[in-house]
């Protein structure tokens, strides 16, 4: 039997359990043996010209080796030219010209936490002294904060786009199917700002020695790393070697490697020193990029059989002071706004603004989460307004099975699924008739205890980039074991153990034989890495077609060593040698078929795209019990189906829907990044930036559903990012249905006791 | 200062700044780096360890404090066998982990509930583990790998 879609236990454990792994700050190579500590001086207003920069005083100051400031950085080329695209003519990505990111700020600040200058000192206490010691004289400007500020234009972040909306997409005219609809209910929701918070906060050695630079980084993307270190240092990206060792949580937030990061390894070639930084969370919190931050505008039609006719999606994102890929997130927003419905008429829009906050990229699900938490409200408030069940008004509109492949009004095409039977298997296994009988039963006494149960069906796109393919590459060792090196990047998600189990299921070599490889460009120069949910459907894929090619050479091998044809040979893969059909006595091994391949090798290069995304999709079904008098809502039950193709291995699996759901949750009811109108954050540490614990969950009731991709020899489609995507709006409908029949609608995410407590004492007033 | 700390049964003595934090001294001075840091406020537990027994967040313990005392990490919870001590084979075992960064903390605060409650209810894990934070696994496996702990310990 195929080792593959068994529960196998993770290889990596044991390594992380005993000694703790190897992330950034734990690197001791001896290149790295003397490394000073760099310290950021941040800003500490949110808008303002820089007007001096005084350094004299650190530099005095006890272990100080250097404190450089953008004027120290006349070693770099010049910024990216501008890239002439408004956003309407393609996919906006990071502009540059008027809208370029300096590494250290030049002579304007646009949000709390930019870095300003650097300290390096022999150790990192003596950074934070001597960084208290920098003098800055800021000259305040006007703060942007918020939609409304920045839409009026009347401070602008960068003066000579003349506008804060960085990207806008044309408003179609509105259509007429509204026009024929029985029911239109519309709405303006927040989809919150929030912090990625990876428990290993950024982190980045760098030397430079002998013209060549070597960049140890806490990233999903090593190679896409080195890319953009050779663009910013203005260096043949043959002179970096970056170095991505274990990697404690990405999240989205961690792809490549951003400005702090370039500062430090800059920092490394421009002293000469050997250095190292390893983030506060302090720092992790101001200045790392955060997520969402989208306002929706909802408009849906339909008519009292529950049919929806016409839905339509008016974005606006915040990217903050600068556009990473805060241009990039509502183009997919649109693109899945549809959900996994089937509606004539779907028409979205979106306008991005730039405000006086950290960053805006990507986090689990980048974009679509936001399009689900849209659609999946919009379809409650839909149902409410008709008085018709959630569930029956979900089951009426979602695709068929039978319309697959399924072009939406968006331009997505669905490629395989079966919304429906996920959503009744969810019903049926969260025993739903019963719940909703509970909740009539307390709603009848007058519990102050209420019930909620809050729906989300789903349909999201993962590999969304799979042009870009992803790299492997297999070597069988005249041992008997075998390495695999790929481009794709583990943090957290089980690679090595995954890889492995794709080898030993094509070759028979035991995974214990099989030695995974990620991160290091000298050994993997080409390589894309870890975001979108692509890693199996891209690199596992590029790792099983490398073990057929190599099985085929070794094929061709073990026929002239056994004199037999090659069409006489077959693997025993459950012994791991190759044999003469009909004859088991007569048969070689894997190291015996390598040492015969000599020189040559035995080895195989793939770098495979199947040219299309997948599109996973699933049902989500929450319960919450809400305290009416206090507001307080707690999830009690979290029951998914999550299909997201063929499972390799459920244990890891499973181990992604889990932590996605437990984020997803803590976005509607938790997490949110707050500022003031002065453009100070409020939640900068994690006493006040709501991390969910164990303590505030249950255990969750995860459903199995199995429908193979078409496109990929593994049938595999993305699950990392389905938890975030399906439970955010799943808990968000659970907590508003709770408390629907005091009168309330809408409550916006995070559903805090507060809000919760507001949203009732609001409703029972207006009654 | 001179600080004497006894570090899963070997002394580590070394002169350092008065102000040095126990997570410091554990990963700059003794060279062990599983202790990790994940926060400035005491919020996510990544630094547990165990000191004379107990759990505490060694961000929070200066290394003075920890002076003439003894200090348990994740790299001396073995018994040095080459088997994993219980916890941590039932985190392998229910996949209790995922990227790691959090797992020596967390490990260390479920030895030490362990210690104080060897039969804790799914309820008291969730509440004792409250100040060690994970964003990888839900919690839904630790929990499970801390109650697949505690009966492994149970005599039957």
């Amino acid at each position: 039997m195929s080792i593959l879609g068994t529960r196998v236990l993770r290889t990596e454990d044991p390594r992380l359990l005993t000694d703790g792994g190897t992330y950034v700050d734990d690197v001791r190579d001896p290149e790295l043996g003397r490394a000073a500590r760099v310290t950021f001086v941040r800003s500490p207003v949110a808008h303002a010209l820089i007007t001096g920069i005084d350094t004299s005083a650190a530099k005095k100051a006890a272990g100080v080796i250097a404190v450089l400031t953008a004027a120290d950085m006349d070693d770099l080329p010049p910024p990216p030219p501008d890239s002439g695209l408004t956003g309407t003519e393609g996919l906006p990505f990071p502009l540059g010209g008027v809208w370029s990111e300096p590494l250290l700020a030049v002579d304007r600040v646009r949000f709390v936490g930019e870095p300003v200058a650097i300290v390096i000192t022999d150790d990192r206490y003596q950074g934070e002294d001597a960084a208290e010691l920098v003098s800055v004289d800021y000259d305040p400007l006007s703060v942007v904060v918020g939609f409304d500020r920045a839409l009026a234009d009347d401070s602008l972040l960068f003066p000579e786009a003349g506008t804060n909306v960085a990207v806008s997409t044309e408003t179609p005219a509105e259509g007429t199917a509204f026009d024929a609809c029985e029911v239109v209910v519309e709405r303006t929701i927040t989809n919150q700002r929030l912090a990625p918070v990876p428990m290993e906060g950024r982190a980045v050695a760098a030397r430079w020695a002998d013209e060549k630079l070597t960049v140890w980084a806490s990233t999903q993307n090593a190679q896409i790393a080195r890319f953009i270190l050779a663009g910013a240092m203005g260096l043949d990206p043959a002179k970096i070697r970056v170095v991505a060792p274990d990697v404690g949580g990405g999240f989205g937030a961690k792809i490549g490697v951003d400005r702090d990061g370039l500062i430090v390894a800059w920092a490394a070639k421009h002293t000469g020193r050997a250095v190292r930084w390893s983030e506060t969370r302090s720092e992790n919190l101001l200045a790392m990029t955060h997520g969402r931050a989208q306002r929706q505008i909802i408009k849906i039609g339909g008519n009292r059989d529950g049919r929806i006719l016409a839905y339509r999606l008016e974005i606006l994102q915040d990217t903050g002071a600068f556009l990473r890929l805060g241009g990039f997130l509502p183009f997919l927003t649109s693109l899945m706004a549809a959900g996994p419905y089937d509606i004539a008429q779907v028409q979205t829009s979106y306008r991005v603004i730039v405000s006086n906050t950290a960053p805006i990229n990507a986090y689990r699900g980048a974009g679509r989460p936001e399009a689900t938490a849209a659609i999946e409200r919009a379809i409650d408030l839909f149902a409410g307004e008709i008085g018709m069940d959630p569930g029956e008004v979900r089951r009426i509109n979602l695709v068929p099975a039978d319309k697959f492949p399924f072009t939406s009004p968006c331009g997505a095409t669905y490629d395989t699924g079966d919304y429906i039977g996920a959503l009744d298997k969810v019903l049926a296994g969260a025993g739903y008739d019963e719940l909703r009988a509970e909740q009539a039963a307390r709603r009848q006494r007058g519990d102050v205890r209420q019930l909620g149960i809050g729906l989300a069906s789903y349909v999201e796109i993962t590999a969304a980039d799979a042009d870009g393919g992803e790299t492997a590459r297999l070597v069988v060792h005249d041992d008997g074991t075998a390495t695999v090196y790929t481009g794709s990047s583990a943090h957290g998600q089980g690679h090595h153990t995954a890889w492995a189990m794709l080898v030993e299921a094509e070759l028979g070599i035991p995974m214990d034989k099989v030695t995974v490889i990620h991160g290091d460009t000298d050994l993997i120069p080409g390589g894309v890495g870890t975001y979108a949910s692509r890693s199996l459907q891209l690199g596992g894929v590029a790792v099983q077609k490398a073990a057929v090619e190599v099985r085929e050479q070794a094929r061709a091998l073990a026929a002239e060593m056994l004199e037999a044809s090659e069409a006489d040979l077959e693997l025993d893969v459950d012994r791991g040698v190759w044999q003469v059909r009909g004859d088991p006595a007569t048969t070689t091994t894997w190291a015996q078929v390598a040492a015969h391949a000599g020189e040559a090798g035995l080895a195989a290069d793939v770098n495979y795209t199947d040219g299309k995304p997948t599109f996973p999709f699933g049902t989500h079904l929450a319960v919450t019990e809400v305290d009416t008098e206090t507001g307080q809502a707690r999830l009690i039950r979290h029951v998914t189906i999550d299909d997201a193709g063929t499972v390799l291995n459920p244990v890891l699996a499973e181990g992604q829907r889990h932590g996605g759901i437990a984020q997803g949750v803590a976005q509607a009811l938790l997490e949110e990044m707050v500022y003031d109108e002065e453009g100070n954050p409020v939640t900068g540490t994690l006493v006040d930036y709501a991390i969910v614990t164990a303590a505030e969950l249950p255990s969750f009731e995860l459903l199995s559903s199995e429908t193979p991709a078409a496109i990929n020899p593994l049938g595999a489609k993305g699950i990392g990012e389905a938890g975030t995507i399906g439970a955010t709006p799943a808990a968000q409908n659970s907590v508003i249905d709770a408390v629907s029949h005091l009168g309330v609608r809408h409550i916006d995410m995070p559903l805090t006791p507060a809000r919760v407590w507001a949203a009732i004492s609001e409703a029972r007033e207006a009654r | 200062m001179k600080v004497t700390v006894t570090v899963n049964g070997d002394e580590v003595a070394a002169d350092v700044p008065d102000r040095t934090l126990l997570v410091h001294f554990l990963r700059d001075v003794a060279g062990l780096t599983a202790t990790n840091v994940g926060c400035d406020t005491s919020s996510c537990g990544a630094c547990t360890v165990l000191l004379d027994g107990r759990s505490v967040k060694s961000c929070t313990v200066l290394a003075a404090q920890a002076d003439e005392r003894s200090v348990t990490t994740a790299e001396g919870l073995s018994d040095g066998s080459g088997e994993l001590h219980q916890v941590q084979r039932a985190f392998r075992a229910e996949h209790g982990l995922q990227c790691g960064f959090c797992t020596p903390g967390m490990v260390m605060a479920s030895v030490s509930l362990l210690a104080e409650n060897p039969s804790p209810t799914e309820d008291e894990v969730r509440t004792a583990l409250e100040g060690n934070l994970c964003r990888c696994t839900g919690y839904h496996n630790i929990v499970r790998a801390v109650l697949a702990a505690a009966s492994e310990r149970r005599p039957n």
